[in-house]
């Protein structure tokens, strides 16, 4: 009987599988990224790297000593006192405390501040609170220390916000009203967003991390690209994140550009480039994770997409390796033995220069 | 999940230079080789110390640019940072700001 080694599913079931179905596996996921980004493939040596990973005996693996990267956090202190929608563990604990335990016990590089809704939006009735947050948390930390939050335009839509819903619109062919919709959104949040980060840059914010940008499709990266040009015009020295919500801009708009390129249907390689355009400091490609997939499927897709846009980029690129994303299973406890893997691979693989 | 994370890829903060790596990124856009030898040569040290606890634990002591443990006298927050700003010759926003504060 074939030797059989252990990995997961995406959905972080353990299972069992031979080394010749494993590189199957990686290589299935890796044409995949191939040919839907129009991106080379790995090599027949990264992926014997990466087999090696998957099917190294120990339960948790490591990067060779020497090629450690830094670990950027999204989502702040909710991690700690937060509750399950937002993966967090509910112990009571202010912002600042939580952010020091980053700091001083988990060996965070960097860490951030970040409202419970972990949106722009509803920051700004409670704008006073996070700057006052952020003041104690820069006058006690060390480590950089930025406001985190989602663009989330899905917000600004019926019934949460002010704009016809652009899927309602949609569905009774109204297609132009829907457009509409979008941009005016997209305009708004604009505002909103170079706004929130005015008051956290003048309280001493390091700067700030765009998280999940592109959830709501294009018009989500219209108004994160427009608000990181903005931003850095007021404030060169600002570190600003372009965190993305996945591998592909879904195009809800359809037509929607920034600096004459369209933004849907951009792929990892192509949407860095954009990031860098309007003044981001460091990119965070996204490849989600397929739950039906093995985690050998969906590392062998991930460092693909990953590695692609590390090639393509001139500015730091710090992967998103979050539940559910680069390789990582859909799953709030995500197995050590997997994310572990997923790390090690898209460092040494896709050569990122951060996590 | 972030700490398993920290363990198998990451610089571990100020454990060892990850946050004075990171701060380059950020602050010149510096992919992670540049960022490495640059901070290696402000500390003097190799590429492979900055994420070497020993090493870093006293070099971070004598400079004064933040310990992990709670070391009485040492210094912390802002001050810890005005150290980092002039070992790295960068500017950091929340250090300006204090200093218009007291002017």
């Amino acid at each position: 009987m074939a030797t059989e080694y252990f990995l997961r599913m995406g959905d972080g079931q353990k299972i069992f599988m031979t080394k010749e179905d494993i590189l199957a596996d990686i290589e299935a996921g890796c044409a995949d990224a191939a040919d839907l980004g129009d991106i080379p493939a790995l090599s027949e040596d990264e992926m014997d790297h990466m087999l090696d990973i998957i099917t190294s005996p120990g339960r948790i693996v490591g990067v060779e000593p020497g090629l450690e990267v830094p670990v950027t956090h999204d989502i702040g202190a909710i991690r700690i006192d937060g509750d399950q929608g937002n993966s967090g563990v509910g112990i009571p604990a202010s912002r600042l405390v939580g952010s020091m335990v980053h700091e001083r016990a988990f060996g965070a590089d960097t860490m951030e501040l970040g409202h419970i809704d972990y949106s722009f939006k509803p920051v700004k009735p409670v704008i006073s609170q996070e700057q006052q947050t952020m003041e104690v948390c820069q006058q006690n930390m060390v480590i950089p220390m930025l406001y985190g939050a989602m663009p989330n335009m899905g917000l600004y839509y019926t019934p949460d916000g002010p704009f016809e819903n652009p899927g309602d619109l949609m569905k009774a062919f109204k297609i132009s009203e829907a457009q509409d919709s979008i941009q005016h959104a997209g305009d708004h949040g604009i505002r909103d967003m170079v706004w929130i980060m005015q008051k956290l840059q003048k309280v001493g914010s390091d700067g700030v991390n765009f998280d999940t940008i592109g959830a709501a499709g294009d018009g989500d990266m219209y108004a994160s690209l427009n608000a990181i040009e903005q931003l850095r015009k007021e404030f060169p020295n600002m570190y600003i994140n372009a965190g993305m919500a996945g591998e592909l801009v879904l195009g809800m708009h359809g037509d929607l550009e920034y600096d004459g390129t369209r933004l849907a249907g951009l792929w990892p390689h192509e949407q860095v480039l954009l990031a860098e355009k309007a003044g981001a400091n460091t990119f965070g490609p996204v490849c989600n994770t397929n739950t039906s997939k093995t985690s050998a499927w969906n590392m062998g897709r991930s460092v693909t997409f990953t590695k692609a846009a590390v090639e393509a980029s001139s500015i730091p690129c710090h992967a998103d390796m979050g539940m559910g994303v680069g390789g990582i299973p859909m799953l709030e406890t995500p197995p050590i033995d997997a994310v572990t893997r997923a790390s090690k691979a898209i460092v040494e693989i896709a050569g990122v220069d951060g996590i | 999940m972030p700490i398993a994370h920290i363990m198998a890829s990451g610089m571990t903060g100020m454990r060892a230079a990850g946050d004075l790596v990171a701060r380059m990124q950020f602050s010149k856009n510096m992919r992670l080789g540049e960022a490495k030898d640059f901070v290696a040569k402000k500390l003097g040290v190799s590429n492979a110390d900055l994420s070497d606890e020993f090493v870093m634990r006293e070099i971070r002591e004598e400079l004064d640019i933040g310990v992990i443990t709670s070391v009485p006298g040492c210094a912390k927050g802002i001050a810890a940072k005005m150290n980092i700003e002039k070992l790295l010759d960068i500017e950091i926003n929340c250090c300006e700001t204090f200093r218009n504060t007291i002017a």
